[in-house]
Order: C-alpha cells, then sequence, then structure tokens
C-alpha cells in the first residue's frame, strides 16, 4: 500500500469523491435502519418511559464529538510530523461536522434532561461541561483557522490549538468530575456487560455507525471544497 | 537575561501593569454591585468572584506579551537567536507572572477582605493564586503566541485560551471552597502544583513552535 500516494491532494481528490458518494448512501440507509429499530423495534424503557429514546441520537452524536476532535488531533499531528498538505485539510474540514455532533449532543442532551432530570442544564456536571467546553475548542479552532489569511499558517497555527486541546480534554474532564455528579454513568462501556436490552444497544450501534459514515462523507465533501478553493 | 529585559520594558510602562491590577479590582467590585450586598451570599461566592477576575485580567494582559517585539522585529532576532526559542518562551511567561499575576497574589487578601471571607482562608486564597497565576499565564503564552498578527486578535484570544483556563478555575476556587467547608484544600492545591509542573514542562515548548509559525 502505498500511503503517501494519497497524501497529494491531485491524487486524493477523486478517492474523497468515491468516499462521500458511498459513505453518504450507507449514511442514509444506516440512519433509517437505526430510527427504525430505536423508534419502533425497541423495547419502552421501565423507568424513563419514551423520553429515552432520544438516546439514539444522543449518544452516538456524544461519541462522534469527542471522536472527531481527536481524529482531528490525529490529522494536526500527522501534518506536524509529515507537513503535508493535505493533514492540515483534513483537520480543516473535520472540525465543523465535530461541532455539529457536540451542538447535537448538548441539545438533545438538555431535551433529554427536561423530562428525566427536570431540568435542561444543569453546572456542575462533569460531561456536561466537558461537552461544551469541547464546542468551545471546535469554535476556537474553526475562528482561529478562518483568521489567518494564508492557508498553510493557518492549517499549522490550529493544528498545534488541536494538539493542545487534545491534551487538555482529559485535564478538564477530570477537573470538573469531582463535582457530585448528576449524569448516570456510561451505559456501554467495553469493560463490563452492557446494562440495556440487546435492540437498544443494536439500534445505538448502528446509529453510531450512521453517524460514522456521516462524517467521513461530510469531512471528504469539505475536503474536495477546501482543494478546489486553494487550487492545488 | 530575557526576565530583567521584560521586567525592565515593563517597569517602563508602569501604566499598563496598573493597568491590569485595576481591572482585576474593578471586576470584583462588579459583582456584589450586580448580585446584591447579602453578605452570607457574597461570601459564598467570593472564591470564584476573585478567581474569574484573575482569569480575565490575566488574559487581557497576553496580547502585550508578544505583540511589542513582533511589531519591532524584536521577536524574529529571537527566533532566529541562539538561545534556545522555548527557554525565551519560558522567561516571557515568567516576566508576564511577574507583572501581571504576581500583583493579583499580592492584591487578593484586600478583595478577600471586602468580601469579608473567613480570617483563615486568605492563606489558602493566595497560596491558590499563586500557584494558579503562573499556569495561566503558560498557557496564555500559547494562545498569544499564536494570534498574533492576526485580525481581531484580542477577541480570539479569549476564545482560544479562556476553555483552556477552566481547570485552572475549577480547581483554584475549589481549594478555597474546601478551605471553608472545612475539609482543607490540600488535594485541590497539589492538583495546582502538578498543572504547574505540566504547564512549565510543556507550554514553552508549544509556545515556541507557535512563535515559529506566526513569524515565518
Amino acid at each position: 500500500m502505498k500511503w503517501f500516494w494519497y497524501a497529494s491532494p491531485q491524487t486524493f481528490y477523486p478517492l474523497a469523491g468515491q468516499f462521500a458518494r458511498w459513505c453518504g448512501l450507507a449514511a442514509v440507509v444506516l440512519t433509517l435502519a437505526g430510527l427504525y429499530i430505536g423508534l419502533f423495534l425497541a423495547p419502552t424503557d421501565a423507568q424513563q418511559g419514551e423520553a429515552y429514546r432520544i438516546i439514539f441520537i444522543h449518544v452516538p452524536a456524544a461519541w462522534m464529538s469527542m471522536f472527531i476532535y481527536v481524529v482531528m488531533a490525529f490529522w494536526a499531528g500527522l501534518g506536524f510530523a509529515f507537513n503535508t498538505r493535505l493533514s492540515g485539510m483534513m483537520a480543516a474540514a473535520l472540525a465543523p461536522t465535530g461541532a455539529l455532533f457536540t451542538f447535537i449532543a448538548l441539545w438533545t442532551g438538555a431535551l433529554w434532561g427536561r423530562p428525566t432530570w427536570g431540568t435542561y442544564w444543569v453546572w456542575g456536571d462533569a460531561r456536561l461541561m466537558s461537552e461544551l467546553i469541547l464546542l468551545f475548542l471546535y469554535f476556537g479552532f474553526m475562528a482561529l483557522h478562518a483568521s489567518i489569511e494564508d492557508p498553510r499558517r493557518a492549517d499549522r497555527a490550529a493544528a498545534l490549538l488541536a494538539l493542545v486541546g487534545v491534551v487538555n480534554i482529559p485535564i478538564i474532564y477530570y477537573s470538573v468530575k469531582w463535582w457530585n455528579t448528576l449524569h448516570q454513568g456510561a451505559s456501554v462501556s467495553l469493560t463490563a456487560a452492557p446494562k440495556m436490552a440487546a435492540t437498544m444497544l443494536t439500534g445505538m450501534l448502528v446509529m453510531a455507525l450512521a453517524f460514522w459514515m456521516y462524517s467521513i462523507a461530510a469531512a471528504m465533501l469539505r475536503v474536495r471544497g477546501i482543494i478546489r478553493e486553494r487550487g492545488a | 537575561m530575557v526576565v530583567w529585559r521584560e521586567l525592565l520594558v515593563a517597569m517602563r510602562r508602569r501604566s499598563d501593569v496598573a493597568t491590569a491590577l485595576l481591572f482585576f479590582v474593578i471586576v470584583a467590585s462588579l459583582f456584589p454591585l450586580g448580585i446584591g450586598a447579602e453578605p452570607n451570599k457574597l461570601r459564598a461566592i467570593a472564591p470564584g468572584v476573585i478567581w474569574v477576575s484573575a482569569l480575565l485580567s490575566s488574559m487581557l494582559s497576553l496580547n502585550r506579551l508578544f505583540a511589542a517585539d513582533h511589531a519591532d522585529g524584536t521577536l524574529e532576532q529571537m527566533v532566529l537567536g541562539a538561545a534556545p526559542l522555548g527557554v525565551t518562551a519560558a522567561a516571557k511567561a515568567l516576566a508576564h507572572w511577574l507583572v501581571s499575576g504576581f500583583p493579583m497574589v499580592a492584591i487578593a487578601p484586600l478583595l478577600a477582605l471586602q468580601y469579608d471571607l473567613d480570617a483563615g482562608l486568605y492563606g489558602v486564597l493566595a497560596l491558590s493564586l499563586l500557584l494558579g497565576t503562573p499556569v495561566l499565564s503558560l498557557i496564555g503564552g500559547i494562545g498569544a503566541a499564536l494570534t498574533l498578527g492576526v485580525r481581531g486578535g484580542g477577541v480570539l484570544l479569549a476564545l482560544l485560551v479562556l476553555p483552556l483556563y477552566v481547570p485552572v478555575l475549577v480547581m483554584g476556587a475549589g481549594a478555597v471552597e474546601m478551605a471553608s467547608a472545612g475539609l482543607g484544600g490540600q488535594g485541590q492545591l497539589l492538583i495546582l502544583g502538578a498543572m504547574l509542573i505540566v504547564a512549565a514542562a510543556f507550554a514553552p515548548w508549544a509556545t515556541a513552535a507557535a512563535l515559529r509559525i506566526s513569524s515565518e
């Protein structure tokens, strides 16, 4: 596999188009399937009633919001290490999608919190706060990138910011965590057996996969736009 | 060397230093006007208010960190010069702290007095600021270096730096609150100390990288 072959924007451009098409298609199919499982097949929750069904959007969005930041930082680091043009473009293309998912996670969380916790918003919950700060970090990344004229310099400056941010996220998370937290413990973890019905888990995983596909498709479309804009 | 030079420059422009300190005091004095003069409430919010004011004041003086040197070309010489840029960045951050952070540590007990904070807490408050404000200067250095010569730099700097300040704020104000609850703030103070060590080790490095990007 010639990894660096696709590091050039020209050779990557058609590949990105293919990715965008097929992942976009997969995203539509998987979203429909995931929503069907989530809204019709999954049983009603014993404690939370029907209101819990928003987790089929909320949880995958929260996963994606954090994951995309890590991927962004990965591209940023790669750009620093190899000085490839495409890395910065990828990071810049991912940021708006990441911010979108962060916002969706916060918004759906608020909608879910109202009937369940009795409030839209709680200060002092570690995950809520770190998600909010994650949103600010995304905004900071995009604002810094947008305010520097020279695209190469913008890429490198924003990349540095992404790397600083990715080091900070765990610190932010743990610093807020010692506040007593209202958020329920994670329902899905890799180490313990899932505590929910199998259909619920399937629905959530299918939605997560759908969001993955959407993210890839959106980032690829955006990176094509960036490649064209810079005339590379 | 750089520290001495920075201090000298700062002393030549004494009003800048005074302005940052004055800003700290004014922000802290605005809160009672907005919230009301009820002593118990004020006592409860005092640590948070003083810390937020410190955050804002430290952030406002950040653009001075590199701007003047950037404008007259000194910074370019520093980047090209023989001295390691990381050390220069660390010295800059230290000087920034001596000019902006340390006066706040010194004046904080006076504000605490206004807020009628328990006298036993002055020590914790001063100590938390003593450990925390250098972290602000160190992290702020990265933001200041990144936004150098960028349009809309000031507001952008706030957007970049304030989210990164959150852990310091939580731990700093938390230390005082824990101490006021009679639980002792040692845990928070130790974490602040750890943050300071980590920031001192890595932030100058990142600042140097950012300076190279900005001055190429």
